[in-house]
């Protein structure tokens, strides 16, 4: 038993490893990184994150990015609830074959969408905007958001819904005082992966962006092949980008084995 | 057992609107796009089912479709066993277990294009981790802007690292639902390391590895970002896959026409080969 | 066959016990004789299961020993034991048909097919499966699962000990008495040790010969129903079975007099001990209600289809009584009358009357 454990130790190692050097290149200065190779940095520096910090077009690409995904996490939850409701408590005309085109949707390449999302959204002004990219998130994120949530609803017994009605409560007053609290692990679930799967997309995200919206992604490709080869910058510019996600996993850590185990991606 | 209601129209409503709206305008363009040729200024005429004839019969085409075949083949038979192993190698219960998980779930939430680059300065042949490593110390040859085959393995490498995790939380959280009178029994029955497995441990993992090969073969069939970045489909076009093939066509060259048919023509393999896995994976199950 | 000891069995699921709350189990020492059919009867987090476990060889006790015909297996494996446990809920290879699963303890031990297929039709005949033999395990009933479970453990030849760990708590209640019947044939034909975890004081009065009455990691009392029934040693186990349970009553003991409420009682025979808080109990079949007798008024009455279930109350203490026959009104004044055969005294819950001596 003790030999097993081994193996998922090996992989965490193997996770670790390209981490680490993302993070000691971050701390190293670019005559360093371009002399040759070192497995510390020698010249020990927080030069490449002080840049980061202190000038708009870097901070502000993660500022645009935690503003279109909160945005769209909060889109697609809030408008995921009512529909995931309505799948899990009532049947109605065209109800599987909505569901099942929701998730159609999900499995389509991203690619596909990126020329068109350019036109569509730049015709209806929104090019360039956070709500762009918010939106266009939205086309993977309400299939999922419903289908985790039309899960956990389901598990709640109808009972609740006519106790409530029989005692007096307004359909809204019902929804936000009683079954929110009770599904409140499963609207946790489908905000994660929403804020999960609109953190790290970008091509879409680049796509519908120019300057005033343009994420982290953006602004990384751009020192990438213009100004030289600037790699602890860039290096310093992809750790800060693993802190939110290392966030949020901390604080749903005790919800991942059991979200999962739902099995509800 | 639920009711009949049509009312209930009114609270789909808001989804029915914001996904249409981001999926069947594009998708009208996409179509009209299609069946159209254009020689700019906006004039278009009908040119009927030509690009789609074009595209079915481009050499660029079936290059980038079967190594987009060839590279989610490879990861799916990489990805799925290796993520079995090791969530059946993971304690289960006990304190290391949320660590594990956590540090696991860890590379799934870094953005792509951050996934590309951190692989890009990892690999780099003379200052890169890794790529020092190999050429160096082992002393092989590695050059992945160089050598097809080189890129191929580290595209490869970096999928693994990168969503292997997803099929080891899958087929960990199927495990640990296997309640423990199935193993005791299975200890009292004499039952073999591999019986357990065969017989108790993976029926019991069916239905999430479903989720998980399913998953893993619409991402991976669509990837993009992450092999931009490190590669750029390079070198050459050795690692043009699909997504990079299409947005070169939409996005760089602007050639409405055959990306439009190249388009529909890649979602509806997504969908075909989405729907054949579910079918055959689930066939066995009494409904 | 086997006799089954139990040595100065003690366990404790942390590492370093200090106070008697953290054993689940506290001092046992049992003999079991072959061939019986026993039950570990208590209330949820007694110990049974613990007991039970040690006994497969799915839990090592912290202390003390188990011995089979003298032999200690206290550390060996459960496949070396020779027993066969059902679980709570079935436990069967869904992928495997039921013949296959029936085979599989015997197939895992190399034993040759032919044997295989006679004793897996043997089986199946007896629990009435053999209509189901080729079909997938996945898609049965609970009850047939369940019955499955049970093959698989009697199967093999060299079975000593079937453990059964609450084993119908997943049946539907009319089936229960089903498979309850059938466990008690099984064991008629099989003639080997078995042993029933329940909390259900039904199934363990129906079931066994000798019923063990756990509470809190203690035997509490060992005995037939019969005696269970009639001579509860001890408070809880009067409580605990029969239904409604045994009604106990605070009493005085003075001058050689037994006193409830200050009205004389007869004992079943002779007071034993001294001291101590002491309590009389007499079960509601063995109360009777009519004139003269100690005074009580009528509060509840329950009918229960072949009975009725009367509470009165003595003064502020209620008292059930088991009436046959037409029913007082709730507020009328009636008597109570204990039969001295079956009144018992108790000193700090044990029981501390000898029978006989008086009529």
């Amino acid at each position: 038993m003790r030999a097993r454990s081994i193996i998922p130790l090996i992989y965490i190692l193997f996770l670790m490893l390209p981490i680490y050097w993302l993070l000691s290149m971050s701390f190293k200065t670019t005559g360093e990184i371009l002399s040759g190779f070192t497995l510390f940095p020698q010249e020990f520096t927080l030069e490449n994150y002080r840049v980061i910090f202190t000038t708009p077009s870097w901070y502000w690409g993660y500022i645009n990015s935690i503003i279109y995904v909160s945005l769209n996490t909060v889109i697609s939850v809030a408008v995921a609830l009512p529909a995931a409701y309505a799948f899990s408590r009532y049947r109605f005309l065209g109800d599987k074959q909505l569901f099942f085109w929701l998730l159609t949707n999900r499995m389509a390449p991203a690619a596909i969408f990126a020329l068109p999302f350019l036109q569509l959204y730049s015709e209806v002004g929104l090019f360039d905007t956070h709500l762009a990219v918010a939106l266009a998130h939205c086309l993977f994120n309400i299939p999922l958001a419903v289908w985790i949530l039309e899960g956990f609803m389901r598990g709640v017994p109808k009972e609740l819904d006519e106790t409530a009605y029989v005692d007096g409560y307004s359909f809204p007053r019902f929804f936000i005082q009683i079954f929110l609290p009770t599904i409140k692990a499963g609207v946790g679930v489908s905000a994660f992966f929403c804020f999960m799967f609109s953190w790290v997309e970008l091509l879409l995200a680049k796509t519908l962006t120019a300057v005033h919206a343009k994420p982290i992604a953006a602004e990384m490709t751009k020192t990438a092949s213009s100004s030289g080869y600037e790699l602890g910058l860039l290096a310093a510019a992809g750790a800060l980008t693993i802190i939110p996600g290392a966030i949020v996993i901390y604080f749903v850590r005790n919800y991942i084995a059991k979200g999962f185990a739902l099995g509800r991606v | 057992m639920k009711a009949v209601n049509q009312r209930a129209w009114f609270f789909v409503l808001p989804v029915l609107l914001l996904v249409a709206f981001n999926a069947l305008i594009p998708l009208m363009t996409v179509v009209n796009y299609s069946v159209q040729e254009t020689f700019g200024n906006n004039l278009f005429f009908w040119s009927g089912l030509r690009w789609f004839e074009d595209l079915l019969n481009s050499e660029r085409f079936h290059a980038a479709l079967g190594r987009q075949f060839l590279f989610t083949a490879i990861i799916l038979a990489i990805e799925v066993p290796l993520g079995v192993i090791i969530a059946l190698s993971m304690p289960r219960r006990g304190p290391w277990v949320s660590v594990c998980l956590v540090t696991m779930a860890l590379p799934m939430l870094i953005p792509w294009n951050v996934v590309g680059a951190m692989w890009n300065i990892f690999t780099l042949p003379d200052i890169g981790l890794a790529g020092y490593f190999i050429n160096e110390t082992l002393g092989i040859p590695y050059d992945m802007t160089q050598n097809p085959m080189a890129a191929w393995i580290t595209i490869i490498a970096m999928d693994v690292w990168h969503w292997t995790s997803l099929v080891v939380l899958l087929a960990y959280a199927g495990l640990v639902s296997i309640p423990d009178a199935y193993y005791q029994a299975a200890k009292i029955d004499g039952a073999s390391n591999w019986a357990v497995f065969r017989f108790i441990q993976l029926p019991k993992m069916k239905q999430v590895l479903t989720i998980a090969i399913l998953l893993r073969f619409m991402d991976s069939f669509n990837i993009y970002t992450e092999i931009f970045v490190l590669t750029g489909g390079g070198p050459g076009n050795a690692t043009t896959l699909l997504s990079i093939d299409l947005v070169k066509l939409a996005l760089g060259q602007f050639d409405l026409g055959p990306a439009g048919a190249m388009s529909l023509i890649y979602f509806a393999i997504t969908l075909l080969v989405s729907w054949l896995f579910y079918t055959l994976m689930t066939k066995d199950d009494p409904k | 066959m086997a006799q089954i000891t139990l040595s100065g069995l003690r366990h404790s699921y942390s590492p370093n016990p200090q106070t008697p709350e953290d054993y689940a189990l506290k001092e046992i020492n049992l003999d079991w004789q072959d061939g019986g059919a026993y039950a570990l009867l208590g209330p949820s987090g007694c110990g049974k299961s613990t007991l039970l476990n040690i006994i497969s060889g799915l839990l090592v006790p912290s202390h003390g020993q188990i011995l089979f015909n003298g032999k200690d297996v206290t550390r060996l494996a459960p496949d070396k034991r020779n027993i066969a446990q059902v679980f709570q809920f079935p436990v069967i290879y869904d992928t495997m048909t039921v013949y296959d699963n029936l085979a599989f303890p015997l197939r895992n031990r190399g034993v040759p097919e032919a044997r295989v297929k006679a004793r897996v039709t043997e089986i199946a005949d007896m629990l009435e499966v053999s209509d189901i033999l080729r079909k997938r395990a996945a898609g049965l009933s609970p009850d047939a699962k369940q019955k499955i479970s049970m093959g698989r453990g009697l199967v093999r030849d060299d079975v000593n000990v079937v453990m059964f760990d609450e084993p119908l708590t997943v049946i539907d209640p009319h089936l229960k008495w089903k498979l309850r019947s059938k466990l008690k044939e099984l064991h008629q034909r099989v003639r080997a040790t078995m042993i029933y975890v329940t909390h259900d004081q039904t199934e363990a009065l129906t079931f066994a010969d000798q019923v063990v009455v756990m509470q809190d990691g203690d035997i509490v009392q060992i005995g037939s129903p019969v005696d269970l029934f009639e001579r509860p040693a001890h408070t809880f186990v009067g409580h605990f079975i029969g239904s409604p349970g045994m009604n106990v009553l605070e009493c005085e003991m003075r001058q050689g007099q037994v006193l409830v409420q200050g009205h004389a009682v007869i004992l079943e025979g002779m007071a034993t001990g001294d001291g101590g808080k002491t309590q009389i109990g007499i079960r509601p079949e063995f109360v009777r209600l009519g004139p003269g007798g100690l005074p009580a008024t009528v509060r509840k009455v329950m009918d229960v289809g072949r009975h009725a279930v009367v509470e009165a109350m003595l003064g502020k203490v209620a008292v059930k009584a088991v009436v046959n026959g037409p029913v007082p009104e709730i507020g009328a004044s009636t008597g109570l009358h204990f039969d001295p055969a079956m009144t018992r005294l108790y000193r700090d819950g044990r029981i501390a009357s000898t029978a006989g001596g008086r009529r």
